[in-house]
């Protein structure tokens, strides 16, 4: 059977399920999973001869048809009186999930979009786009650099706060998010510029543990010009 | 106050994101927000009284000046190279996240059926996502939400100014 492939259409195996639905005019609550699957099969094989890096979405969702598939095949035990689900059930609830927002998404679309249907007036240009001086050489850094600026920062912290009472309460969560606005607004910034001239060790903790969940995140990347030097963060690419 | 409305329309040009009434009240300190509204109003229908190409527009909790939305051929022409709009992933995962939040990126893979984590990083470099919090559940995931620019980008009031969720049962033909 030849089988037309548009590859770049599908977001991902729901969406190639749904497109199948579609073409065959299926009721999606009453698939006929044989034709399905072996037409969904199809796809996966075509894919798989062009070479495609198939992701392993698409397998999983293989396997879950041809269960289904197989489940279908088994008689049903009507002697229970209890209704029999339908083995189909779990994946038409999302088929029909992912539709909605399928169309959800189709309707943002529609709307009336900032820098597409309509526009502000264009922001000054950035003053703070301008790369750090050009004869540093910047090297990526790696955990223990930024643990030991942490060090320093918390060594140079001292106790001076031990008799403050009010205690600034923040949150991971939200210095992260204070991080990736700094980051958005100038691009780069410094780990001493984050901490500031404020030296209590919560706000240098959070600031330190906001960085590593970036890093994790890959939202920033740190660097560094030498051995215990300045650590410079930039918004990753 | 004689120019108040010179004023505000003063301020809306050279804000760079949407202005509150109380946020113009503040800085024009000697005037209750029901004077700035009331002149908001009036400035409104004098742009579109007299056909301006610039609307000033509800959005994301206040106010601001935009290009009346029929005049975009022209504009994109003026800033061509610059390709704006968002990807089909893009605009997926935003949809469930600002439907469903606040959302773990479990949850999302589980609607969408795909690795979102590409996604999600895009998402927030743009700044219409946020880290909402961590849920408290083993490995604390993170949660995400949309945020206040979402609502600028799309054009909303507030959340709830969103087009309804379709819900399974109105089949499309």
């Amino acid at each position: 059977m030849a089988y037309e492939i548009k590859l770049d259409i599908f977001e991902g195996p729901l969406d190639l399920l749904l497109y199948l639905i579609r073409k065959n005019e299926i009721d999606i609550y009453n698939i006929p999973i044989a034709l399905i699957t072996e037409q969904y099969l199809g796809y996966i094989d075509a894919m798989k001869s062009l070479n495609l890096d198939l992701a392993g979405e698409y397998l999983v969702l293989a396997s879950t048809l041809i269960h289904i598939k197989s489940r279908m095949l088994l008689p049903s035990r009507e002697e229970d009186g209890e209704e029999e689900e339908d083995p189909r059930d779990e994946l038409v609830k999302q088929l029909i999930e992912y539709k909605t927002f399928k169309e959800a998404a189709l309707r943002l679309n529609n709307l009336t979009l900032l820098d597409r249907d309509v526009f502000i007036r264009a922001a000054t240009e950035e003053i703070y786009n301008e790369p750090f001086q050009e004869e540093l050489t910047l090297e990526e850094i790696g955990i223990f650099e930024l643990v030991a600026a942490f060090r320093r920062a918390i060594a140079s912290a001292g106790y001076e706060e031990a008799l403050e009472i009010d205690v600034e309460r923040i949150s991971l969560s939200e210095r992260i998010n204070e991080i990736v606005d700094i980051l958005q607004e100038r691009k780069r910034t410094t780990f001493s510029e984050l901490i500031g001239d404020r030296t209590d060790r919560v706000r240098i903790i959070y600031t330190f543990l906001a960085i590593l969940e970036l890093m994790k995140l890959q939202v920033l990347r740190a660097y560094q010009t030498e051995p215990y030097g300045e650590i410079r963060l930039s918004a990753a690419e | 106050m004689e120019n108040l409305k010179a004023i505000i329309e003063a301020l809306l040009f050279a804000a760079d994101a949407p202005l509150t009434a109380a946020r113009i009240a503040e800085i024009l300190g000697e005037c209750d927000e029901g004077a700035v509204k009331s002149a908001l109003l009036d400035i409104k229908s004098d742009y579109s009284g007299r056909h301006s190409g610039i609307a000033i527009v509800d959005v994301a909790g206040g106010i601001q000046m935009r290009t009346r939305e029929d005049l975009a051929p022209w504009i994109r022409k003026l800033k061509a190279p610059k390709a704006a709009g968002l990807s089909q992933p893009a605009l997926e995962t935003l949809a469930v996240i600002a439907y469903r939040q606040p959302i773990m990126k479990s949850e999302i893979e589980r609607i969408r059926g795909v690795d979102v984590s590409g996604v999600l990083k895009g998402l927030l470099e743009k700044s219409l996502i946020r880290i909402v919090g961590r849920k408290d559940v083993p490995g604390k995931p993170i949660i995400y939400g949309t945020n206040r620019h979402f609502l600028e980008v799309f054009g909303l009031r507030d959340l709830s100014d969103l087009p309804t969720l379709k819900e399974m049962d109105e089949e499309e033909s």
